[in-house]
Order: structure tokens, then C-alpha cells, then sequence
């Protein structure tokens, strides 16, 4: 009996001592590519190269996604705001959604789907085929030649891609409630601009999608770079990739909302 | 026929030109607590084409990665053209790397970059030669390995033997003093095969720089090498010039030239006897 709690004290306290080794270890790893930025800032070219990848080849994601969640945030709030007689604010009540939470999360939800996995299983792969090994016999750097450009084109995209989100998310809520509904185009736009405030709600909803994109790219250039060497090695990575970014972007998304909006 | 490699001699000697280029004394390396490589002695001398055979998994490519300073030895020391690669920085190991050159298993080609890229990749990270200098170096080393007509294809449309020879062109674009080959007759026809053997040579020689080469193809290595240590169970058990390794007594090296299933390197994986195991019949990793 005492055997068997010692047992799974012990097996606690090391998947607990693995995943704080693992946690040291990324730190370490944001660190070398931080130092490593230096080449890729001198050699922009090679951060709008990845620019292309993550950001430009979300555009279709991203520009569908916001419009649904528009058009839905639409139709559910309106319905809502009826019943206690202020359907003539869905204006602003989609606009605060939007721009305050499902912006920078919902798009960083899909930003790590589309973006996050793939810069993984790219830099995966090119561990298992030798390719960064190659790299660092030629005296190239790989932290700082393919980690550090794909790490900054995510920071960068992330925030214009929310943005986009937050601004299609709420021309799709404007099809639903002026144009399908029919409440009036003054009042929607004019709700919006009184309830939203640039400081409090836009300047806010900017810094969360930039810490949710240094997040996902972070872990996304991590878990490639350190994936295990073979076919298996990759999916895992890439799947972990998916899974850790989607549970650090709502927790980082409690923590800020929780110090930029409460009491406001 | 490949053409003749036009490289001049780069061998750039920075410390004895007399001392061994290589020189790796009592070496261990383990990987957390699982021993690769035992008291390993070896020295690979200026010039010269060696070559290190042995079984699969003996640590033959672990012993490459030791040399180019990937890894870091347990105990022991590894030392190129004097420096001891384990007590190198960051900066030094890679400005000793720039006079290195390494061809992976199967080449390791930057698969988003063309043949052209790839072999220019070296020159534009490393140097800061116009783009005009870089066309024609890449164009010299592309014809050194008779690719100079590929130059615009991607990595995907080139065949294992000419991938091969893509690696080769990019991992002498700089010149190196020091080549180490991974494997490179690895899954190539007899005719690639025949080519790369011959290129290896004629660079080596061309370049008065000194090679290494990982293998486990017996014709071709005595064909081509200077020297060949034998390795098994990370030690070095057996070497000589491929003349003493032809007429060696050695039970392991006699196995392996002549390719018998059975021998000191057992046929068997180690288990229980046959009887045993089938009256047992554990089936529960069946």
C-alpha cells in the first residue's frame, strides 16, 4: 500500500519536475532566439518571406472565420438585446465583442491552427532530414537564419490578422443587423462609435493579440525545432503544438482581461 | 566522366603543417548513460582519404558529429588543425566549421531552394562575394560534380545519385580543409555509386584537403581511401591500408569484407534458445 502512494508521488513529482525542465528549456530556447533576432532584422527579406507563409496565407481563415463570427454575434445579440428593448445597440455590443475578446483570441485560435502547426512540422522536418544539422556545418546559425524569421513574422501577423478579424467580424454583424434585420445604419455605426473606446478597447485588443502571437509562435518554433527526428517525432510536435498554444492563449486571455477590463 | 574539379588548393594550415589534421585521443561519448563510444584513438593525417567502417549503430556517424563539434565528448579530446573542437565557443566552433565541409546520408538539400540556392548558400551566409562572384563559383562547383546543367532544378526532381552530388558541390563551395562524408554511397545504383567514389577521390586531391568517410561499402572504400579504421561496439577494433585490411586475420574484419552472416557481429539478436521461448509462450507482446 505504502509502496503503491510512494509509487505515484514519485511519478507525479517527475512528470511535475519534466514539464518545469520543459518550461526552463523553452525560456532558454526565446532567449537564444531573441540574441538571434539580430540577422534576421538586418536581413528583412527573410522575415517577409516568412511574412508570406504565416500571415498572407491566413488571409482565407481568417477573413471567412471573422465574417461567421459576425454574422452570428449578429443574429445572437440582437435577439438578446430585443428582449430587454436595446436592439439598437447591437452596434457597439458587436464592436466590443469583436475588438476586446473574439478578435485576438478567436484569431489566434485559428492563427495557431493554420500557421503555428505548420511553421512546427516545417522546422520539424527539416530537423529529420538533416537540413538544420546541414545548416549548422555550413557555420549558418539555424536559431538565427529559421527560427528567429518565423518567430518574428508570427509576432508581427498576428495583430494585423486579429484586426482583420475584429474589422470583417463586424461588417458581417452589419449585413445581419441593418441589412438582413433592418435596424438603422446610423444608429449601428454611431452605438459603435460612442461605446467603443480607442485606449480602453482597440489599444488593448492590439496587446492581447500581440502576447497571444509571441505565445503561438514561440511554442510553435519550439516544438519544431526540438521535435523528435522522424515521422511520429513530427505529428506529435505538431499536434502539441496545436493543443499547448490553444490552452496558453485562454489562459493568457483570463490574465489579461482580468488586469486591462476589470473595474473599467 | 566527372570533370575535373577546378578548386584551387585550399588547405589553409593554421597550426603544424606535420601534425595529423585530426587527432582524437581516448574519446568517450554517451548519450545520457548509454555508452556510443569507448577510448576511441584515432588520427586522420593531412591529405589523406580515410575511411571508418563498421556495423550499423556502432557510433560511426556519432564519431563525425564529435569532430564537427555537434556534440560534445564525455571524456577525451578532439582536435582539428590543433583546436580542441570540445572547448571551442560558439563563434570559434563556427569559424572552424567554415573550413569544414559535410555531406549528410542523403545529402540534406534545402528542399524550398533550388540546386543553385543550395550550392550558393554557403558563399552568401558566409562571404560577402557579389552576386555576379557567387554565379560563377556556383557554376564551377555544380560542374566539379557534373551538375551545372541542374542548377535550375528543385530538390525534388533530382534522382538520390544527383541529390548526392548537389550536397557534394554545396559542401566544397567554401573550400574546406577537413571533408567528412556521411554514408555517401548509401542506396546509390553501381553507376552513381562508381561517380561519387571517383569524385570523392579526385576532391580530396584536388583540394589538398583531408577526408573522412563513414561507410560500410567495402569495394568501393579500398578502392578510394588511404586508411580505414574498423569500429564495432563503439571501439576501434581493427586498421590499416586497404592492402593489410585485404589480407587482415582479424575474425571481425574478415566477416565484414567478405560480408558472412555470422561471425563475431552474430547473426542472432541475443535471446533465450528457441526451445525455451516456445515453451514459455509469452504471448503477451506477441
Amino acid at each position: 500500500m505504502l509502496d503503491a502512494v510512494l509509487g505515484s508521488l514519485t511519478r507525479l513529482g517527475n512528470r511535475v519536475t519534466s514539464r518545469v525542465q520543459r518550461l526552463g528549456k523553452a525560456s532558454l530556447f526565446l532567449a537564444a532566439t531573441l540574441l538571434g533576432s539580430g540577422t534576421a532584422w538586418r536581413r528583412f527579406s527573410l522575415i517577409v518571406r516568412e511574412l508570406y507563409f504565416t500571415g498572407v496565407l491566413s488571409l482565407i481563415i481568417i477573413s471567412v472565420s471573422g465574417l461567421f463570427v459576425g454574422m452570428v454575434l449578429g443574429l445572437q445579440l440582437y435577439e438578446t438585446l430585443q428582449r430587454f428593448g436595446s436592439g439598437t445597440m447591437i452596434g457597439g455590443v458587436v464592436a466590443l465583442s469583436l475588438v476586446r475578446e473574439l478578435g485576438p483570441v478567436v484569431a489566434a485560435l485559428l492563427f495557431a491552427s493554420r500557421a503555428g502547426s505548420a511553421i512546427t512540422a516545417e522546422i520539424g522536418l527539416m530537423r529529420a532530414t538533416e537540413q538544420l544539422s546541414a545548416m549548422e556545418m555550413m557555420a549558418v546559425d539555424p536559431v538565427a537564419r529559421v527560427v528567429a524569421p518565423r518567430f518574428w513574422s508570427g509576432v508581427i501577423s498576428m495583430p494585423l490578422l486579429a484586426g482583420l478579424f475584429s474589422a470583417i467580424g463586424i461588417f458581417g454583424g452589419y449585413l445581419i443587423a441593418v441589412v438582413l434585420i433592418g435596424v438603422d445604419e446610423g444608429t449601428f455605426w454611431s452605438q459603435m462609435q460612442d461605446s467603443v473606446d480607442f485606449r480602453l478597447d482597440i489599444v488593448n485588443g492590439v496587446i492581447k493579440s500581440c502576447v497571444f502571437g509571441v505565445i503561438v509562435s514561440w511554442i510553435a518554433v519550439f516544438e519544431g525545432f526540438h521535435a523528435a527526428p522522424s515521422a511520429e517525432g513530427v505529428s506529435a510536435a505538431t499536434t502539441r503544438t496545436v493543443v499547448t498554444s490553444a490552452l496558453a492563449i485562454l489562459a493568457a486571455d483570463f490574465i489579461l482581461t482580468a488586469f486591462m477590463f476589470t473595474g473599467a | 566522366m566527372p570533370a575535373e574539379f577546378p578548386g584551387g588548393k585550399a588547405n589553409r594550415v593554421s597550426s603544424d603543417p606535420s601534425s595529423p589534421l585530426v587527432q582524437i585521443n581516448n574519446l568517450n561519448f554517451a548519450y545520457d548513460s548509454r555508452p556510443i563510444l569507448t577510448g576511441i584513438n584515432l588520427e586522420i593525417p593531412r591529405g589523406k582519404l580515410v575511411a571508418i567502417m563498421g556495423t550499423s549503430g556502432c557510433g560511426k556517424t556519432t564519431l563525425l558529429r564529435l569532430i564537427g563539434g555537434q556534440l560534445r565528448a564525455s571524456a577525451g579530446s578532439v582536435t582539428v588543425d590543433g583546436q580542441n573542437v570540445g572547448q571551442l565557443g560558439n563563434a570559434e566552433l563556427f569559424k572552424l566549421r567554415r573550413r569544414m565541409g559535410m555531406l549528410f546520408q542523403f545529402g540534406a538539400l534545402f528542399t524550398d531552394l533550388s540546386v543553385y540556392d543550395n550550392v550558393a548558400f554557403p558563399l552568401r551566409e558566409n562571404t560577402d562575394l557579389p552576386e555576379a562572384l557567387i554565379y560563377d563559383l556556383v557554376l564551377m562547383k555544380l560542374h566539379a560534380v557534373g551538375l551545372r546543367g541542374a542548377h535550375r532544378l528543385m530538390p525534388n526532381e533530382l534522382s538520390g545519385g544527383m541529390a548526392r552530388r548537389v550536397a557534394l558541390a554545396r559542401a566544397i563551395a567554401l573550400d574546406p580543409m577537413l571533408m567528412m562524408y556521411d554514408e555517401p554511397f548509401a542506396g546509390l545504383d553501381p553507376i552513381s555509386l562508381a561517380i561519387t567514389g571517383e569524385l570523392i577521390r579526385k576532391l580530396n586531391d584536388a583540394l589538398g584537403a583531408s577526408s573522412i568517410m563513414v561507410t560500410h561499402d567495402v569495394p568501393e572504400s579500398l578502392k578510394i581511401v588511404d586508411y580505414i579504421y574498423f569500429m564495432a561496439g563503439g571501439k576501434i577494433v581493427a586498421q590499416g591500408t586497404p592492402d593489410d585490411i585485404r589480407n587482415s586475420a582479424d575474425p571481425f574484419v574478415h566477416q565484414f569484407i567478405w560480408g558472412e552472416s555470422d561471425g563475431p557481429v552474430p547473426f542472432h539478436y541475443p535471446a533465450p534458445t528457441y526451445a525455451e521461448e516456445l515453451i514459455r509462450r509469452d504471448v503477451s507482446h506477441a
